[in-house]
């Protein structure tokens, strides 16, 4: 058995005496005998080598493939070996939310550098510490634009289904009502929205670029929302804001998404990071921990977990949101990636994705894949082919390619990064050049 | 210290991606027009930068880290290593479920390990954190309700010495909270319990051991009192630690909990994240579970989902990575070392209590379970000395402060949990500097008052950061 209780037995005994129990049973001995434990039905603990036998095993049933060509919310980008070896430092690893600002200035400033980073990224003032994921931070944006007037939320179907499920989750528990606007052409159709919003609409939701990868009139958008009075919430993809316009100059009043693409791996799914910024006057909305600088008593830069009062500790059944623990080590985990890659290597990453998955595209037309809707796209696109799309995702599989996401029958969603090589991207080109011929 | 904008030069970089490979396209849509400011450095100044914020951090690794009610043991590095397996990281949520066949025996595994461990039946592994599996399981509770079309049940009852978290995920599920009073032992009042149930009681939230850390001998008569009204218990796992091996919330009566496999189950904070909150249920709730479960049919595993499902309470299945080491953690203890870990927690927090209550008055001087709470009330009136500024001279002895001011129900509160990790030679070492700062704020009460006096900054305005509020760096 492994164990990680220092104190022998022989000792245990005799703390146990010196304080004045006999043993263990009695020490308990609080816990009524009608609910106390007989066996517990566990396996016996094991040597550390069993256990990394027994855990190793199963990482070893997953498959590896030698090429990923699958997004829809999941981005396998390349992570700089620096990211990892600074974020597995065991003062980062081990601390506990910082509490107590005089000993956790290393934690605190750098959340007020992901803070800053963040805000760079989405042309917004105000970024809180992060919240679980980009679909608990699009849930958690739709509930800051709600009040006693507003309490509609429309999101676009356009958006991925599964933060479209979070968002409907969220609201079940708020009891808000959700409207979905319908997709026209691969994207949201803004004329429909501005029919069906009406006064107590709240916000306005979109996904830029969205869930099939094109790019939405995000200005359209953001008249239509204000112009009704609610707000505009951009779901981003943070990698494309390095050569996409900001949510702020496209008008939205919260930018959300989610940070994985940012230096995390894709880890059947987390953890990831949400990411939340807005302007100015929504500050005191935002949920989540927020740090700020300010100075100590000699008068030196110091920074502190700051407007807390909106927070569940303090406020309790009128906090903005029940969050306490959220992402943080992942925060900083964008944090070093952003400083690794810089300005330079995160618009060479994110032209790379537009490239090579432009490259893809054209290939593949030529193969015999349509593309299904027209409009610009960022790093996924969606294909229609005669063949069935299981036909083509088994032939890649064979070959070790996890191909693109399956969205109907005939329909695939494919994304590229900078990671896919010419060669790779050929390669699939082949394989299904054959399964359509 | 400089922040990570303000180091560097223009123009410096490391040479991380390739030349493309492909002919060059180019987006009409428009471009970006705000200038981007990131760091420009080189590696070793990135290496330098974080080493000086890690040298400013205070984790489990650099000392006693005693902080009430957030468990923070130690976090063994094996389960690290087991998640840092490219067979996990690598994986694609979306892969098909033949491709995923060991993240998914992770994940059963330890759904059935944490429902045995917690008397349940089901559990979902979907939820991010406690506070999170909190929301879960009151959307789990909303949802039987409504499925009864019982619609009135729209009151969750809530202890005044709940985390905050309780009533706030209460508000956030839709719930209306009452508060019911403790009684003179920071238990249940049972008569007040009795007089708060009734037709529009959806349930109960309850943690057990309690947040002054004693355990409610009268446990299966408040799960009596909420079921007989109709409501179901809900049991928060935060205090899960003191009693894991020794009883299960599940046969105390509770209908639903969480589970934060970042105190219980050794996974690192992280400096606030990532955790994980799984959420178990007994089988009549198990068909509103969230998300996907793992389930093993023959020698497959598989995905399933949950016929009545509330949904997703975040994208994707959970936090994985998390996931590995917990069951990392639960493999290596097995049914011996989950138990020997809560006993030697309850253990090392009565050791603590008897010898500390020489010094410190005791807010319940009674057996307590894997923490207890210290009240400051006197010393406060007699030497103006808060608990707050025991806290802080703690500092200056490289010993993480214990939870301040929680529960609020005991006045100028310290809450220390030790966490079944620590020596008793480091538990001595923390009991006579309590007495030696003790023995200060009453010869030389200013002093602490002005503590700390060894930290990279002294204490600082919160007030000023709160008022005129600086959340981003200026370019």
């Amino acid at each position: 058995m492994g164990r990680y209780v220092p104190n022998t037995k022989e000792e245990q005994l005799k703390m146990l005496n010196e304080i004045g129990y006999k043993d263990f049973d009695d020490l308990f001995s609080v816990i009524p005998e009608s609910v106390r434990l007989k066996d517990l039905k566990l396996e016996e603990g094991k040597s550390e080598l069993e256990t990394a036998t027994i855990i190793s095993n199963m990482a070893a049933k997953n498959k590896q493939y030698k090429a990923i060509y699958r997004g829809a919310g999941a981005y396998d980008h390349y992570i700089p070996s620096i990211v990892k070896q600074i974020t597995s430092k065991e003062e980062f690893v081990t601390a506990y939310t910082p509490y107590q600002a005089e000993i956790s200035q290393g934690i605190l400033q750098s959340i007020f550098e992901y803070q800053t980073a963040i805000c760079q990224l989405t042309g917004m003032d105000v970024s809180n510490a992060c919240v679980y994921d980009g679909g608990t931070a699009a849930a958690e944006a739709c509930a800051m634009c709600k009040d006693r007037k507003h309490s509609v939320m429309y999101i676009s179907e356009s958006t991925d289904p599964k933060v479209v499920s979070v968002i409907k989750t969220y609201c079940f528990g708020s009891n808000t009502e959700v409207k979905m606007v319908p997709v026209k052409d691969g994207v949201t159709d803004l004329d429909k929205a501005k029919e069906m919003m009406t006064e107590g609409a709240a916000c306005l939701y979109i996904q830029q670029p969205n869930f099939f990868g094109q790019i939405e009139d995000s200005h359209k958008a953001a008249d239509i929302a204000h112009g009704i009075g609610a707000k505009l919430i951009m779901g981003c993809n943070p990698m494309s804001l390095a050569i996409m316009e900001t949510p702020r100059e496209a008008g939205a009043d919260i930018a959300v998404g989610e940070g994985q693409p940012l230096g995390l791996p894709i880890a059947f799914g987390g953890p990831y990071v949400g990411f939340m910024a807005c302007v100015s006057d929504m500050m005191r909305k935002i949920p989540g921990r927020i740090v700020g600088q300010t100075e100590d008593h000699d008068g030196n830069r110091a920074f502190v977990l700051t407007l807390q009062a909106r927070e569940q500790h303090i406020r309790r059944e009128k906090a903005s949101s029940n969050i306490c623990s959220n992402e943080a080590l992942c925060a900083m985990t964008v944090s070093v990636y952003l400083a690794a890659v810089g300005k330079a290597g995160l618009t060479e990453a994110a032209k790379q994705c537009v490239s090579k998955s432009h490259y893809l595209l054209s290939e593949l037309e030529k193969v015999g894949l349509k593309r299904t809707y027209n409009g610009e796209f960022f790093h996924e696109f969606v294909t229609t082919a005669s063949v069935p799309a299981d036909k083509i995702l088994a032939a890649l599989e064979a070959k070790n390619i996890l191909g693109g996401y399956k969205l109907s029958d005939n329909e695939i969603l494919w994304c590229v990064t900078e990671k896919n090589t010419k060669a790779s991207m050929d390669e699939v080109v082949a394989i299904v050049k054959e399964v359509c011929a | 210290m400089e922040l990570i904008f303000e180091i560097g030069e223009e123009g410096r970089q490391l040479d991380i991606f390739p030349k493309c490979d492909v002919p060059e396209v180019k987006l009409n849509a428009n471009p970006r027009k705000q200038e981007l400011h990131l760091p420009h450095v080189s590696e070793q100044e990135l290496s330098r930068h974080y080493t000086k914020l890690a040298k400013r951090t205070h984790g489990v690794n650099d000392g006693f880290y005693p902080l009430g009610s957030c468990t923070m043991k130690y976090n063994p590095k094996i389960d690290e290593e087991m998640a840092a397996l490219p067979g996990f990281t690598g994986v694609h949520p979306l892969a098909p479920v033949e491709s995923v066949q060991g993240c998914l025996e992770v994940m059963d595994t330890l759904q059935k390990d944490l429902a045995e461990i917690a008397g349940m039946d089901a559990v979902t592994l979907q939820p991010a954190a406690g506070a999170h599996g909190e929301f879960t399981g009151l959307l789990l509770i909303k949802a039987y309700h409504e499925s009864r079309n019982d619609m009135k049940r729209n009151k969750i009852i809530v202890p005044d010495s709940a985390h905050g978290t309780n009533p706030a995920s209460a508000v956030m599920a839709g719930f209306e909270v009452i508060n019911i009073p403790s009684d003179d032992k920071g238990c249940v009042d049972l008569d007040g319990l009795r007089a708060a149930v009734g037709e529009d009681t959806a349930g109960l939230m309850l943690t057990n051991p309690n947040t002054v850390g004693v355990f409610d001998k009268n446990i299966l008569e408040i799960t009596k009192i909420v079921h007989e009204a109709g409501g179901l218990c809900y049991y928060d796992g935060a205090n899960l630690n003191a009693v894991m091996g020794q009883c299960r919330p599940g046969d105390m009566g509770f209908d639903v909990l969480h589970i934060n496999l970042h105190k219980t189950f050794a996974t690192p904070h992280g400096g606030g994240g990532p955790g994980s909150g799984p959420v178990g249920c007994k089988e009549f709730l198990k068909k509103f579970l969230p998300g996907f479960t793992a389930v093993k049919n023959g020698d497959c595993y598989d995905k399933s989902y949950a016929t009545d499902t509330i949904g997703d309470l975040r994208t994707m299945g959970g936090n994985f990575l998390v996931m590995v080491k917990a069951l990392t953690y639960i493999t290596t203890l097995g049914k011996e070392g989950i138990k020997e870990a809560s006993s030697n927690a309850v253990l090392n927090a009565n050791y603590m209590r008897v010898k500390l209550s020489k010094t410190y008055h005791m807010a319940y001087p009674v057996t307590c379970m894997h923490e207890f709470v210290m009240t400051l009330e006197e010393e406060h009136k007699q030497i103006n000395i808060a608990a707050m500024d025991i806290a802080k001279a703690m500092l200056d002895y490289g010993i993480h402060p214990p939870t301040m001011y929680f529960p609020l129900i005991v006045h100028e509160a310290l809450m220390i949990e030790p966490t079944e990790t620590e020596t008793k030679e480091e538990m001595d070492h923390v009991i006579s500097v309590l007495k030696e700062i003790h023995d200060k704020a009453v010869s030389d009460p200013d002093y602490i008052r002005n503590s700390p006096h060894t930290t990279v900054i002294s204490r600082p305005d919160e007030v000023k950061a709160a008022r005129t509020p600086v959340v981003a760096y200026e370019f």
